[in-house]
């Protein structure tokens, strides 16, 4: 039953990217109704499994597997085969609604951001298969599997980002998505060779029985901390953490629903997924580095969120900051606080996406009619006192950041508040305090950033009058899935206590795994980490309230009220504020180490090919040209002459023996004759 | 020594046959090689052909061959006559063809 289901779902969206990649012009409207349809009705589909799940049978894990390819003889392992499976258990189903909600309302959304489009059809077929990957990476039982869609959704997300590929940014930031994914991919290939070379199995059930039974690949726990961080490293580059977070400010060349698409639920939610399924194989160490690599990851990305001036671009900052969180919590034991922030954040950081792309559509379309080429429609300096103008984006906007701010009786408070408690436990278990200092300033700088970010483009005073008068709200087809996520951005629908994400269903639903790594490997806090998230909580939530309000406030006084001055401010905070502006000068310190490193490098090779390889061959050539000179010397003189002189002989011997042949009878006869008296006077 | 030649000659024996058939030989021989017009030639050729008859009839007499000589210098002769007819045809092919039978001027086989 579930596994049906699934794979419905899971094949929904490949049948909408097939029909629509070939067929999308001839089908009316292009066939956007097409691929929202089947979107829908997976939706719906993923809310029927996940709540039969929930309600049925919440603590099964329902698997179904096939032989794709069998190999009777393979080298070293015997017989091996690579399976097909499908393995549904809470994770999935929540992530499957989460996947589907988000893709559903982008194709919704969508129909009015990119009506009109060149290859407004093709559109369509890559959101398709985009959600296919994606489902796929959820409804996988294989590591191999895993993979193979993971690159999937990388091929798909280069498609998207590089839609508007006749522009050199676009295709850039494209190439720039792929190849640094592909970095991550490596490590996480080499994870997974790892594993099978110790193993001879890629599930995640056949993993987790054999290192639960005390099988260590090379048996060596060191091999097993490296596998569980080289898989992790697939996780840094999908979900864009430090160091590989870089492409994913560039990635909003695409189309800004596919920002939504990417940001919320896809793609760089497929890290965070990973690290989730395979949670129960990573030993201590390398959860301590996971959460920090997620720790520096949030709170880099904040510091350069808050300078930004491009609104997606400060969206995009805040995206990496809050993946920083989830693997933060992850990375500490809080693996329900992080996977909910997951799920919230999908909701109201679609809805952030959207509702810029609802900005961007409408400052566009006066732009377009005023043939006014030069202001650039998402910078926020441009715009200001929206509100009135854009009523349901303005209010939607605000529920959504709220949310990200953690504000109470929002969703992202209740993920947030439980994140802030983990690493409070985790840091008076261990005295890691780096953890929870970075994870209470990370949030004090996204209140700030975010109600900047609210407050420049939609209070206080038109930049232009002239653009802004004329501003008018997107179609229904653009807001109701505001609305849809607005509405998913409150509390009730995660847990019905406003300030205790704990007595909700979804804390029952999504439980942390037992960790099956040897004991002394284990995170010694886990145990204890529950009771002392309880015994934190409180003061951690005033705290976090407390400071996600002080940054608000802060917000307030330096844009709305302008009681502080923002270039005072910028000025006072010197190399800091320019640092931040210049995202920390990560791109121009990989163009200088790794662009122009490979550049230099393929110079050298160049110059190495050109004179000591082209030396080499074209010295050969040179030797083997002499060579066939005197080669050809001798074919003319000494065989062409010999086969000549046979010719010659051959001729001559015929010109001489012709002269015998006069043509006269009586010439011959006289030769019998001869020949009869020589016979005669010889044998008689 | 003259009268042991002319008492040689008065009893004739096969050498004289064969001498006699030798000469013919070589004047039959000298025709065909010398004589330009084909008919010569074809009388030469008829002259060899008497010789070789005279050969046989002489072997037959003075040998125990009795009448096979004959018998063979009959065939001969028959078929001397056949073959005249067939050479004398074909020379008649060749005038119409080249216009001559001067033997000299048919050398179309010159290499």
């Amino acid at each position: 039953m579930f596994i049906q289901l699934s794979l419905l779902i899971l094949l929904l969206p490949l049948l909408g990217f097939i029909v629509l990649i070939f067929s999308g012009k001839r089908l009316s409207r292009q066939g956007d109704w097409f691929g929202t349809g089947l979107l829908s009705i997976t939706l719906i589909l993923s809310v029927v499994m996940l709540i039969l799940k929930l309600t049925g049978s919440p603590n099964e894990t329902i698997t179904s597997v096939f032989n794709w390819i069998v190999f009777t003889d393979a080298m070293m392992v015997g017989t091996l085969a690579i399976e097909f499976g499908i393995m549904v258990d809470n994770l999935t189903v929540v992530m499957l609604v989460v996947v589907t909600l988000v893709s559903t309302l982008v194709h919704l959304f969508s129909m009015g951001y990119m009506k009109g489009e060149k290859r407004y059809s093709r559109y369509y077929a890559y959101l398709g298969l985009f959600s296919f990957s994606m489902l796929g990476i959820v409804l996988t039982h294989n590591l191999l599997l895993m993979y193979i869609f993971w690159e999937l959704v990388g091929l798909s997300s280069y498609l998207l980002i590089g839609f508007y590929y006749e522009k050199k940014s676009a295709s850039n930031a494209a190439n720039k998505a792929f190849i640094v994914n592909r970095v991550g991919d490596f490590g996480m290939f080499i994870g997974i060779m790892i594993l099978f070379t110790g193993f001879s199995t890629l599930s995640f059930e056949g993993l987790f029985e054999a290192i639960g039974s005390g099988q260590l690949p090379f048996d060596s726990m060191g091999w097993l901390t490296a596998s569980g961080l080289l898989i992790f490293c697939g996780a840094v580059g999908k979900s864009a953490q430090f160091p590989l977070h870089v492409w994913l400010p560039d990635a909003m060349e695409g189309p800004t629903p596919i920002s939504a698409l990417i940001h919320a639920a896809t793609m760089v939610a497929a890290g965070v997924y990973l690290v989730a399924r395979v949670f129960p194989m990573l030993t201590a160490d390398a959860l301590l580095v996971i959460a920090y690599v997620g720790a520096i990851t949030a709170l880099i990305a904040a510091s350069i969120a808050i300078t930004q001036y491009d609104i997606k671009k400060v969206l995009a900052y805040s995206t990496i900051s809050q993946l920083g969180y989830m693997i933060m919590a992850l990375g500490v034991g809080a693996f329900t606080a992080g996977f909910m922030h997951l799920v919230t954040h999908a909701a109201f950081k679609a809805g952030l996406f959207l509702g810029a792309g609802s900005v961007i559509f409408a400052m566009h379309k006066v732009l377009h009619d005023q043939h006014d080429h030069k202001t650039d429609a998402q910078d926020i300096r441009n715009m200001g006192g929206l509100k009135s103008r854009m009523p349901v984006t303005y209010w939607t906007f605000l529920i959504f950041t709220l949310a990200i701010s953690g504000i109470p009786l929002t969703s992202g408070f209740l993920s947030k508040d439980e994140i802030l408690a983990g690493t409070m436990a985790f840091s008076t278990l261990n005295g890691h305090w780096l953890l929870p200092l970075i994870g209470f300033l990370v949030a004090g700088l996204t209140a700030f950033y975010m109600f900047r970010l609210l407050i420049l483009t939609f209070h206080g005073k038109p930049a232009n009058e002239s653009i802004i008068s004329n501003i008018k709200e997107s179609p229904k087809v653009m807001t109701i899935p505001l609305m849809v996520l607005a509405a998913l951005s409150l509390f009730f629908f995660y847990s019905f206590n406003p300030i205790g994400a704990a007595s909700g269903w979804f804390y029952s639903a999504i439980e942390r795994p037992t960790s099956i790594v040897p004991e002394m490997m284990q995170p010694a806090t886990w145990t204890v980490l529950y009771e002392a998230i309880h015994s934190v909580h409180t003061l951690v939530m005033i705290l976090s309230i407390l400071i996600a309000g002080v940054g608000i406030l802060m917000a307030y006084f330096v844009y709305s009220k302008k009681t502080i001055s923002a270039e005072k401010l910028a000025q006072r905070a010197g190399f800091l504020y320019r640092g931040s502006q210049n995202k920390w000068y990560f791109d121009e310190a990989y163009n200088k180490a790794f662009v122009s490193g490979s550049v230099g490098l393929s110079k050298m090779l160049h110059w190495f090919d050109d004179k000591i390889i082209d030396g080499i061959v074209n010295g050969s050539a040179v030797v083997i040209r002499g060579f066939s000179k005197v080669s050809n010397w001798i074919d003319t003189n000494v065989i062409d002459g010999l086969v000549n002189f046979t010719a010659w002989l051959s001729q001559f011997a015929g010109k001489v023996l012709a002269k015998l042949q006069t043509g006269r009878v009586q010439t011959y006869i006289v030769y019998i004759v001869v020949s009869f008296i020589v016979l005669f006077l010889l044998f008689v | 020594m003259e009268s042991t030649f002319i008492q040689w000659l008065a009893e004739p024996a096969l050498t004289h046959f064969l001498i006699v058939s030798a000469i013919l030989f070589a004047l039959g021989l000298m025709a065909v090689i010398t004589k330009r017009n084909i008919i010569m030639v074809l009388m030469g050729v008829e002259l060899i052909l008497n010789s070789a008859n005279i050969n046989f009839v002489a072997f037959s007499r003075f040998t125990e061959l009795s009448l096979d000589g004959q018998m063979i210098g009959m065939f001969v002769i028959i078929i001397a006559a056949a073959e005249a007819a067939v050479a004398l045809a074909i020379v008649l092919n060749v005038f119409n063809r080249f216009n001559t039978i001067n033997l000299d001027d048919l050398n179309i086989l010159k290499g």
